[in-house]
C-alpha cells in the first residue's frame, strides 16, 4: 500500500508530463486497437461463412459466368443437399463511394442457403411475388433511409442501363456476424434483360456467375468439391469448388499487401510510444539520481530502486493505456459512420483488447528497462554529489 | 550592456548531444511518424504514377458506356469495325491503321510464392497492339507468334506467378500456353498483365465480343472530333477517353484510399511524437533555468531565448524527419503488388519517393517540432531573471 502511494506521488511529481505522456499513450493505444479493427473488419466476410456450404465458380476466374444447365446436374451429386446461384450485379447507388455488394439471385433456393438472412414470412413472399422487388440489409436500409416500398436506382457497369427496384422486405442478421449490407434482386429479371436484347450479349442470357451449393455434412466438403469438379472437366467452362470460406478468403489475400502493411504501421505506433515513454523515463530516473543514492544510502537494496522505476512506469503505462482501450469503442463507432459501406462488420474484438492490454505492459516495461539498469548500478557518492 | 540579437547555434546543437538518450528517443519517435507518413505517399504516388505511365498521350480507349474498366466492357465485332473505319486514326510505315481489338479477361492463377490465387489480367493483342504501347520492349526471348498458342508475361508476372517465366507453360481456357518472352514495360501497369493473340484468346475464352479498341490519333487535337463522331453514330453505344486518362481513372480509388488512410494515420500518430518532443523540451528547459536566467542577464533578449529553444526543437525535428525519410526511401527498392480493386485485377508498383513527398515530409517533421517546441519556448522566454538566477 505504501509502495503504491509512493509510486503515484511519483509519477505525478511531474503533473505535466505524466499527462503528456498519458495523452500520447491514449493515442497510440486507441489507435492502434483502431488499425486491428481495421484488419479484423477485412476477415469479417470470411468470418461469417458457413461449412456447409461449398462455392462453385468457373475455373479460369470469378468473371467468367458458368452455363445455368450446371444446376440440375450439381444437384445430382452425391452429398449436395442443396443449390442456388447468384449473379454479382456491380451497380452504383449514386455515387461510387456508396459501394455495398448486390447479388441477382434464385431467390427460394437462395433464401433457403442461407438461413442468417431473417425475413419476415409477409416480406419473403413479397419480394418472390415482385421481380422487380429487392431486399436489403438492414444497416444499408439505415444508411441510405430505405423503407418498404421505396423504389432505389441503381446504374449498371456490368449490365448497361439504369436499374430500379422497389425494396419488398429489409433482412436482418441472424447474428452479430452476419453482413447486413447486401442486396439481393431476382436472377431472373437480369436474365430476361439479356436475352431482350439479344444479339449484342443475348448469348449470356443463361448463365449465373457462382453456384452456391449445400452439403449435407462439412466434413464431405473436400470430396464434393472433387467430385463437381470432375464431372465439368474437359467441358467448355471448367469448374473450381471450395468451400465458402476458402472462397472469401480468396477476396481478402487480393489485398494482403495492403493488410499487412496496415498490421505493420499499427506495430509501428506502438514503437513510437515507446520512445516517448522510454523518453520520461530515463528523465525522470536522471532527476532522481540524488534520491535514489539517498535510498540506498539508507540501506534500500537496488531492487527496490528497480522496482520504484518499473511500478512507475507500469502505472503511467496502465492508466493511459486503460483511457486508449476506453476510448476505441467511440472512435471505432465514429470511424465507421465515416466510411460508409466499406465495412459491412466492424466491432472489437476481444483478441484486440487483450492486445492493446499487452502492448500497455510492454511498453511500460520497456520503457523502464534501461533506466532501471543504470539505477540500480549507481554509485551511492557520486550520486548523492550529483545536483539534478 | 550589449544587447545580444541571437543565441549561437553551436550553443543549441550541444544542447542535444548533451542528453544523447534523450535526443535520440525523441528524434526516433519522429522518425517513425515521418517514415509512416512517407511511405504512405510514396505508396499512393507509386500507384499513379504506374498507371499514368500505363496511357499514351495520344492513344484513345474505348469502351461501352458506362462500363469503367476493360474487364466489364464489351465491343461487338461490328462495332469494333465501325471504329477501325474512322477519320484521324494513324497509320504505320506499311500504312496498316494503328488500332488494336482487345478482348480482356481476368485469369485466377497461384502466385509462386506462397501457391495463393490472384487475378491476372489476360490481354488478347497484336503486333499493332505492340507499337501502340512504345514503352514494352522483350527482355527476354521473343515476342508470340500470331496464331499459335504463345505468351509473353510482364516482368511482375513472370516474377511473381507460377509458371510465368519464360520457357514455362501455363494451363488456362483448356489450353497449355507457351511463355516464349517476358517484356519489361517500363513500370507501367503492363508489367502486370499476360499478352497472347487476340484471335487465339477469343476462341480460347469463347469470347464473341472484345474488350477495348485502342487506337493512335494522327495528333493528340483530334480527340474530340473523333469522340464526336463515336457519339453521333446510333449504332454504337460506346465511351471513348485518352488513354492516359483512362488509366489514371484507374489508380484513384486505390491511391485516394492509401493516402487518405495514410494521412489520417500520420496526424494520429503525429499527436504521440508532439508529445515526446513537449517533454523533451521542457525538461530541457526545467534543467536550464539557471543558464536562462543568465543569458538574460548577459543581454540576450526575450526573443532570442525563445528562437534557441525554437531552434533546438526544430533541430529535433529535422533530425528525426531525415531519419524517417532515410528509411522511408530505402523502401524504394521494395516491390509491392496488391489488387486494385477497381479493376479487381492484380497491379505490381513500386514506393516512388518524389523531390515533393521528401519536401513534405522534412515540412511535416518541422511542423511536430515547431507545435512541441513553442510552449515550453514560450515558458522559457518568459521566465523572471531574478527568479531564474535564484533557482540556479
Amino acid at each position: 500500500m505504501f509502495l503504491l502511494r509512493l509510486l503515484l506521488k511519483n509519477a505525478f511529481r511531474y503533473r505535466l508530463r505524466a499527462l503528456l505522456t498519458m495523452v500520447g499513450l491514449v493515442v497510440a493505444i486507441s489507435a492502434f486497437g483502431l488499425l486491428r479493427t481495421i484488419v479484423d473488419a477485412w476477415y469479417a466476410g470470411v468470418d461469417a461463412t458457413s461449412s456447409t456450404r461449398l462455392v462453385t465458380r468457373s475455373s479460369i476466374s470469378l468473371t467468367f459466368p458458368l452455363p445455368l444447365n450446371y444446376a440440375e446436374r450439381i444437384k445430382a451429386v452425391d452429398g449436395v443437399s442443396g443449390i442456388s446461384w447468384a449473379n454479382w450485379f456491380g451497380g452504383i447507388y449514386i455515387t461510387e463511394r456508396n459501394f455495398f455488394a448486390q447479388f441477382a439471385i434464385d431467390p427460394e433456393s437462395y433464401l433457403a442457403l442461407y438461413p442468417e438472412f431473417v425475413l419476415t414470412d409477409d416480406e419473403r413472399t413479397a419480394f418472390l411475388r415482385d421481380q422487380q422487388g429487392a431486399v436489403v440489409g438492414r444497416k444499408l436500409a439505415r444508411k441510405f433511409g430505405w423503407k418498404l416500398g421505396d423504389t432505389v436506382a441503381l446504374r449498371g457497369t456490368i449490365y448497361p442501363g439504369t436499374w430500379s427496384f422497389t425494396i419488398r422486405g429489409i433482412y436482418q442478421g441472424k447474428d452479430a456476424k452476419t453482413d447486413e449490407q447486401q442486396m439481393f434482386i431476382h436472377w431472373k429479371r437480369l436474365a430476361e434483360s439479356l436475352r431482350a436484347r439479344a444479339g449484342n450479349g443475348g448469348s449470356q442470357a443463361d448463365y449465373v456467375g457462382v453456384y452456391v451449393v449445400g452439403i449435407k455434412n462439412p466434413d464431405d466438403a473436400p470430396l464434393v468439391s472433387q467430385r463437381i469438379d470432375a464431372l465439368f472437366k474437359n467441358s467448355l467452362a471448367e469448374t473450381l469448388t471450395e468451400t465458402e470460406k476458402a472462397f472469401q478468403l480468396g477476396f481478402v489475400s487480393m489485398s494482403e499487401a495492403i493488410l499487412i502493411a496496415v498490421q505493420a504501421v499499427s506495430f509501428i505506433i506502438i514503437l513510437i510510444i515507446m520512445a516517448v515513454m522510454a523518453n520520461t523515463m530515463t528523465m525522470t530516473a536522471r532527476e532522481r539520481l540524488g534520491e535514489y543514492a539517498t535510498l540506498k544510502a539508507l540501506g534500500f537494496p537496488p531492487a527496490f530502486v528497480v522496482k520504484l522505476l518499473f511500478g512507475e512506469s507500469l502505472l503511467i503505462a496502465l492508466i493511459g493505456g486503460g483511457l486508449g482501450i476506453a476510448l476505441t469503442f467511440p472512435l471505432a463507432r465514429l470511424f465507421v459512420s465515416q466510411v460508409g459501406t466499406l465495412f459491412p462488420i466492424f466491432n472489437v474484438s476481444i483478441l484486440t483488447l487483450s492486445l492493446q492490454l499487452i502492448a500497455c505492459i510492454v511498453v511500460g516495461t520497456v520503457a523502464a528497462a534501461w533506466p532501471a539498469w543504470k539505477m540500480s548500478r549507481i554509485d551511492i557518492v557520486q550520486g548523492l554529489r550529483h545536483v539534478a | 550592456m550589449i544587447a545580444r540579437r541571437t543565441v549561437p547555434f553551436s550553443y543549441i546543437s550541444r544542447n542535444l548531444m548533451v542528453r544523447r538518450v534523450t535526443t535520440l528517443l525523441t528524434a526516433g519517435g519522429m522518425g517513425l511518424v515521418v517514415y509512416v507518413f512517407a511511405t504512405v505517399l510514396m505508396m499512393s504516388e507509386g500507384i499513379r504514377a504506374t498507371l499514368v505511365a500505363t496511357g499514351q498521350p495520344d492513344n484513345v480507349m474505348v469502351l461501352r458506356k458506362g462500363a469503367g474498366a476493360e474487364i466489364n466492357s464489351g465491343i461487338s465485332r461490328g462495332q469494333a469495325a465501325i471504329i477501325g473505319s474512322l477519320a484521324h486514326i494513324a497509320t504505320d510505315g506499311q500504312g496498316n491503321k494503328l488500332v488494336s481489338k482487345e478482348p480482356v479477361v481476368l485469369n485466377t492463377l497461384p502466385k509462386r510464392s506462397n501457391g495463393k490465387p490472384s487475378n491476372v489480367t489476360v490481354r488478347g493483342t497484336s503486333l499493332i497492339g505492340l507499337s501502340l504501347r512504345p514503352q514494352v520492349h522483350m527482355i527476354k526471348g521473343r515476342m508470340f507468334r500470331p496464331g499459335t498458342s504463345e505468351i509473353v508475361t510482364g516482368q511482375a508476372i513472370a516474377r511473381g506467378f507460377a509458371g510465368a517465366g519464360l520457357g514455362e507453360t501455363m494451363r488456362f481456357a483448356g489450353r497449355d500456353w507457351l511463355v516464349v518472352g517476358v517484356f519489361d514495360a517500363a513500370k507501367s501497369g503492363f508489367d502486370s498483365e499476360i499478352w497472347g493473340d487476340a484471335d487465339q484468346m477469343m476462341q480460347a475464352f469463347r469470347r464473341q465480343a472484345y474488350s477495348s479498341v485502342i487506337f493512335r490519333l494522327t495528333e493528340a487535337s483530334a480527340f474530340d472530333q473523333i469522340k464526336a463522331a463515336l457519339e453521333d453514330d446510333p449504332r454504337l453505344t460506346l465511351d471513348a477517353k485518352p488513354e492516359r486518362v483512362f488509366y489514371a481513372e484507374q489508380s484513384e480509388a486505390l491511391a485516394t484510399f492509401i493516402r487518405i488512410l495514410g494521412l489520417a494515420l500520420s496526424v494520429i500518430f503525429s499527436i504521440g511524437a508532439v508529445v515526446g518532443a513537449m517533454i523533451t523540451m521542457f525538461a530541457s528547459v526545467a534543467s536550464r533555468v539557471g543558464e536562462i536566467g543568465t543569458l538574460r542577464a548577459l543581454g540576450f533578449r526575450r526573443a532570442a531565448v525563445l528562437s534557441a529553444f525554437m531552434g533546438e526543437s526544430l533541430l529535433l525535428a529535422l533530425v528525426g524527419g531525415i531519419m524517417g525519410l532515410a528509411a522511408a526511401a530505402l523502401m524504394q527498392t521494395v516491390n509491392i503488388s496488391t489488387v486494385n480493386f477497381q479493376t479487381f485485377s492484380e497491379l505490381a508498383f513500386q514506393f516512388t519517393l518524389t523531390p515533393g513527398i521528401a519536401v513534405k515530409s522534412i515540412g511535416f517533421a518541422l511542423a511536430m517540432g515547431l507545435v512541441g517546441g513553442f510552449i515550453p519556448a514560450w515558458r522559457a522566454a518568459r521566465m523572471n531573471i531574478i527568479d531564474c538566477l535564484r533557482q540556479a
